[in-house]
């Protein structure tokens, strides 16, 4: 099973309260803020590592590419997912700051035009972007099925079909896929028996974790090794359509007042009725 | 033919609340609007949405349960006579509408927060970055796809009148013969729903179990009549069901008083609740980052001050 990633680095999500805007408000600045591997895409390789190998033996039984779209520098990300066991990595070459959500589809389009792979696994959204819409677009562009907001994953005939269950608002929703197909996780993809292969057993159980697996120092050497290769949308005979125009950002207006320590639930019923009237 | 298309939402043969959410934004696009109705039971249902003052409530009603690729090619073909296509961004409007925007060549602004009419162009206010940051924009393309936060769009109220209802033909689509539906559970719940209720209170790691949600948070909860929400945390650790993760990527609400219990305020989950009127929070750390938002807090070990803050509720509400 051949699976590509798309994945983006984004302003550390822990301090993403820390991010700045531009004087001009043109331009949202993260300096100071380390790149990180945006969760979902994090998450979504750790999916696609799960379906690509045997958990047990700790093998490799299919190959992942990794995709980002980004500056030279974002070839550091692309490494990162590298040491946690991915085969290879692309590098479009782009002013991330310039892409909206289908600009990312169409150049992914591209990827996968030349790539063929049986499935594409990313994030449901960026944290940055925040906009759950380029995997849904990228889907439609290929003419393949799509299952948003996967929170398990299982096949057993080498990802050619999958059942997935999807993390609705309303509940959980079950569905039959048969490749190739766009897949973009939820949180719960990370849960110890959410993915099934059909290589490893049936009852084996990952780790509970709260993000992707993290890289040995094996993993670290020879990740070194693994090709990345740099492209532009140009040369994948790509001419990407920008849809929409940010005008301008601004911070949000900070919450109106202080905090109010209270010593004892009957001064803070108190101060809910008499004070803030919501009681 | 009307400017905008309101693509309403269907959940087991109901009209789902989300829909109104979607009305009210195309009032405030502007100009006439339209509203769709498909799945199964859309022809039935269609009565629920009919005085709205929408020109027409188009239904197509199709079999079986929902997957994108079965709804979209027949949404497509409907939005193609709009300018503006209009859902709630709900799992469902998420899903669906970057989809049918790609069929008809048209941009899509997502979880939008803000409608505003500059001279006949539609300008757009969504947050990013976990709610830090709030970018105004526009679309580009000659069609317009839009999915708005339900916390920011009231539902719309009735205006009277009653809108003629007809039927579409179904439009199939390749991708629909390589995904099948099987199954949806659906969550019920005797409480508020989290996206529309007055009082939120949510509960986070340091409950430490299933049990202790149903033995310290629920009581609270049913006393103050409120909706029950939690952190990721205590969604991942199986204390209470997924849907219940009030965050960036789960539930966005936006209550009168939301109660935050042993919750340490992680930006995902501020993400989700920063918009409260009034916040209060329970932990024992006064140096959570939970206070950077709360308007209340009370340093106090949870599993003493919540049974003791359900029954001072109670105590308050019996005398009136």
């Amino acid at each position: 099973m051949k699976i590509l990633v798309p994945i983006k680095r984004v302003a550390d999500p822990d301090n993403a309260n820390k991010v700045k805007v531009s004087g001009d408000g043109t331009q949202v600045t993260s300096e100071g803020l380390e790149w990180k591997m945006n969760p979902f895409d994090e998450w979504s390789l750790e999916a696609a590592l799960r379906l690509t190998e045997d958990g047990a033996k700790k093998t490799r039984t299919g190959e992942v590419v990794l995709v980002t779209i980004g500056p030279k520098d974002a070839a550091q990300t692309v490494r990162t997912g590298l040491s946690m066991g991915a085969e290879r990595g692309i590098l479009v070459e782009a002013n991330d700051q310039e892409l909206d959500s289908n600009m990312v589809a169409q150049i992914l389009k591209a990827i996968v035009d030349k790539e063929k792979p049986d499935l594409v696994v990313m994030g449901k959204q960026t944290v940055d972007g925040d906009s759950n819409v380029a995997g849904t677009v990228l889907a439609e562009l290929l003419g393949w099925p799509l299952a948003n907001y996967a929170m398990s994953l299982a096949t057993d005939d080498d990802g050619k079909t999958l059942t997935v269950k999807r993390e609705l608002d309303t509940g959980v929703s079950t569905i039959k896929v048969t490749g190739p197909a766009v897949i973009t996780t939820s949180d719960r993809i990370l849960k110890p028996e959410s993915v099934k292969n059909g290589v490893t057993p049936a009852d084996f159980k990952y780790p509970e974790a709260e993000g992707g697996r993290y890289a040995s120092l094996k993993g670290i050497m020879a990740a070194k090794k693994k090709p990345i290769d740099e492209v532009t949308a140009a040369s994948l005979g790509a001419t990407p359509q920008k849809t929409l125009s940010y005008l301008k950002f601004e911070l949000p207006a900070a919450r109106s007042g202080q905090t109010t320590f209270v010593e004892s639930v009957e001064e803070l019923v108190q101060k809910l009725k008499s004070d803030a009237k919501v009681l | 033919m009307a400017k905008t298309l309101v693509v309403a939402e269907l959940l087991e043969g109901a009209v789902r609340k989300t829909s109104l959410s979607g009305i009210t934004m195309a009032r405030e696009v502007g100009g006439d609007f339209d509203i769709l109705l498909v799945g199964e039971g859309a022809g039935g249902a269609a009565a629920e949405l009919t005085g709205f003052g929408a020109g027409k409530v188009l239904t197509c009603d199709i079999a079986g349960g929902y997957v994108c690729e079965k709804h979209a090619a027949t949404v497509a073909a409907v939005a193609a006579d709009y300018e503006v296509v209009v859902a709630c961004a709900s799992a469902y409007g998420k899903d669906l509408l970057p989809r049918v925007a790609a069929k008809i060549g048209a941009g899509v602004a997502s979880d939008i927060s803000g409608i505003s009419n500059d001279g006949g162009k539609l300008v757009l206010r969504r947050p990013m970055y976990a709610g830090n940051v709030f970018g105004t924009l526009t679309i580009d393309t000659d069609k317009k796809v839009i999915t708005g936060r339900q916390t920011e769009f009231e539902p719309a109220a009735p205006s009277g009148g009653s809108s003629a209802v007809s039927a579409v033909a179904e439009v199939s689509d390749a991708a629909a013969g390589r995904i099948e539906f099987v199954s949806l559970e659906v969550v019920k719940s005797e409480r508020p729903d989290l996206a529309e209720a007055d009082i939120v209170v949510s509960g986070g790691r340091s409950l430490k179990s299933a049990e202790n949600f149903t033995n310290i948070i629920e009581p609270l909860v049913d006393t103050l009549g409120a909706a029950m929400g939690a952190s990721r945390a205590a969604c991942d650790a199986g204390y209470v069901a997924a849907d219940l993760q009030v965050g960036q990527t789960g539930k966005v609400v936006a209550p009168k008083l939301y109660v935050a219990v042993g919750i340490s305020g992680a930006i995902q989950h501020l993400a989700g609740m920063k918009g409260s009127k009034c916040i209060v929070a329970i932990n024992k750390d006064k140096e959570a980052p939970i206070a950077q938002v709360a308007d209340y807090f009370l340093v106090a070990d949870l599993f003493d001050a919540v049974p003791a803050l359900t029954a001072e509720v109670k105590k308050v509400k019996a005398a009136g």
